[in-house]
């Protein structure tokens, strides 16, 4: 009776061996990457609007501070965005025949709200309270980055589950005083580790709870 | 059996949870989501005919009477201030604000006699209900933030006619 495995089928039974174990390990690592890329989290990735907005026009060289135009940041969990009414307070006099504000002229002419596409965008899973952060020590550049020199809006942090969790376990690295929440080039000063404890008792944060999945899954 | 009957259940359970359900993206509307429930591409609704807001009367009863003044309204009235009305009046409520500069109508300097003889009255019913070129703002700033405004712009025009003699303390340092 002949022999049913040559003597190369030792080198196949070593490679299918060594896939075994490589191929899962590549393939985690490689949906890890992709899951984690911005083609997936849709960072860094700029929306058109209609009308076309720029926070770096209206921000950066206008100095007009968020709550114009985001009035509930501070006191709700969506943070708003801005109505016909709110564009037509400048622009009734300013750009009046400008193509570009053809849409607000019409949503008012209609009396059709403006639709403004969302840049920022959880899963409908995960609850999200703005005036939670903000009002406790969380910036608007910690989660925008520098909205004042996007000429177009993008999401500028993934917003994955890690990403959230990164700040919730450890606040007092990312946490400000109050009059910084509006700066939008904040960087944590070299003492912030001193600083962030003192501001956790400060907002009175609890962080011991902050990372239980009810926090963000109700 | 019994166990292949529960794997039944078990799949079919499974299965009742896939389809067209996007746990992502659920029924229920949240706030301007874009939705054609009310027929104008977005979830906010348009508000009926005659219809009033439910917190009116508790609007209508923070604006009849002024809040005490403190440091705290002051602080906030100033954040508020700079927000909303500094843009087009000013820091310092000259009317030569960032907007004005780009051809906004200029409005007055609140610095001019009559607005400095006007009721603080005056200036919560302008920031409810607009002035000529100027909006209502009542959309964006709340009853309470309006009187901290007032208190704010009430220290700027105290900030430009105050002498030292009212404030000895100073007098002293400067000496
Ligand atoms: C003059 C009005 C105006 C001002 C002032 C303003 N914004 Fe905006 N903002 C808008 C409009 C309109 C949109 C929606 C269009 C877009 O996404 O670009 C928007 C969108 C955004 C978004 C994305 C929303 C989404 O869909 O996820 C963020 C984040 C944001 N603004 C942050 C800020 C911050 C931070 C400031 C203050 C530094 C600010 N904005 C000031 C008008 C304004
Ligand atoms: C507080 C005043 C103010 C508000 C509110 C405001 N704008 Fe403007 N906007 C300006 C001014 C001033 C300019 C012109 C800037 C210049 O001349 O440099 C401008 C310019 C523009 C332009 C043309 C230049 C550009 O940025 O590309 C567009 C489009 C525009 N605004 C859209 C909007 C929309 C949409 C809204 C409402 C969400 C809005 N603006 C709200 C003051 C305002
Ligand atoms: C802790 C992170 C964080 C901070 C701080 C933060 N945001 Fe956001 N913002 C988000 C997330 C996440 C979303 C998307 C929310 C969703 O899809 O439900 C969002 C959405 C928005 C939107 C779209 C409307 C909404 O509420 O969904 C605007 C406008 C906005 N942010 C403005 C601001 C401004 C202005 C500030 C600062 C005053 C700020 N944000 C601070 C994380 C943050
Ligand atoms: C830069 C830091 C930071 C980031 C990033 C951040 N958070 Fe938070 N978050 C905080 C802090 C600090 C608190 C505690 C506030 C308090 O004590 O009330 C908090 C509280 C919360 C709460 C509790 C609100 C309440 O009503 O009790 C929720 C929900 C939440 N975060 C969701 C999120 C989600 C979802 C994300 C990611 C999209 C996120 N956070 C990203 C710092 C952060
Ligand atoms: C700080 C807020 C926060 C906390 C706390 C949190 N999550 Fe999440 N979770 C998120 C966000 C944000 C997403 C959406 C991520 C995305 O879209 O990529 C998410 C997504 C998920 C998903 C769906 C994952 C997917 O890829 O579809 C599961 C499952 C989940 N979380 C389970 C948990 C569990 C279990 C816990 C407790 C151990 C927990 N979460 C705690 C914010 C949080
Ligand atoms: C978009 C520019 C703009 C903004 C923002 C603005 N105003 Fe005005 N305001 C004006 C103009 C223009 C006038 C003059 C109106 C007229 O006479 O037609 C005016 C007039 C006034 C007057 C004088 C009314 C009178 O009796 O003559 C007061 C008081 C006033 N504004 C208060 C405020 C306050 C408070 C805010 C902030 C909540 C504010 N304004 C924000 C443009 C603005």
């Amino acid at each position: 009776m002949p022999q049913i495995f040559r003597p190369g089928a030792n080198a196949y039974a070593r490679i299918v061996l060594v896939c075994l174990v490589t191929v899962p390990v590549i393939s985690i690592l490689v949906v890890y990457v992709v899951m984690g890329s911005s083609f997936v989290t849709g960072q860094n990735v700029f929306v058109d609007q209609s009308p076309p907005f720029s926070h770096q026009h209206h921000v950066g060289a206008l100095g007009i501070g968020c709550k114009m135009c985001h009035v509930s940041v501070e006191k709700s969990a969506f943070a708003g965005l801005p109505t016909t009414h709110v564009c037509m307070t400048c622009h009734s006099q300013i750009w009046t025949n400008a193509p570009m504000l053809a849409p607000v002229r019409a949503s008012m002419a209609e009396d059709k709200p403006l639709k403004w596409r969302r840049v920022n965008n959880l899963p409908d899973y995960v609850f999200f309270d703005h005036s939670a952060h903000v009002k406790n020590g969380v910036g608007c550049s910690s989660c925008h980055g520098a909205v004042d020199t996007m000429p177009l809006m993008e999401q500028a942090k993934p917003l994955t589950m890690s990403w959230c969790l990164s700040c919730h376990e450890a606040p007092e690295k990312m946490l400000r005083p109050e009059d910084q929440i509006y700066n939008l080039h904040w960087s944590p000063p070299k003492d912030q580790e001193e600083k962030g404890k003192a501001l956790i008792a400060h907002y009175a944060i609890d962080p011991k709870h902050l990372i239980d999945c009810s926090v963000c899954h109700r | 059996m019994r166990a292949a009957l529960f794997l039944v259940l078990f799949a079919a359970l499974g299965l009742a949870g896939c389809g067209d359900g996007d746990m992502a993206d659920q029924p229920s509307l949240r706030d301007q989501e874009a939705s054609d429930i009310w027929g104008i591409g977005t979830s906010v609704r348009p508000l009926p005919e005659g219809a009033i807001a439910q917190i009116a009367p508790a609007t209508e009863a923070a604006l009849a009477v002024p809040p005490p003044v403190s440091e705290a309204l002051l602080h906030r009235g100033q954040e508020d201030f700079e927000t909303f009305c500094a843009p087009c009046h000013g820091f310092a409520g000259d009317g030569d604000g960032i907007i004005v500069q780009r051809g906004f109508s200029p409005p007055p300097s609140y610095h001019s006699p009559r607005l400095r003889a006007a009721p603080a009255s005056h200036f919560i019913d302008v920031i409810t209900n607009g002035f000529g070129a100027m909006y209502s703002f009542a959309d964006r700033v709340t009853p309470e933030e309006r009187w901290a405004i007032v208190a704010y712009i009430r220290a700027l025009q105290l900030s430009r006619e105050a002498s030292l003699a009212e404030f000895p303390e100073a007098s002293e340092k400067l000496r």
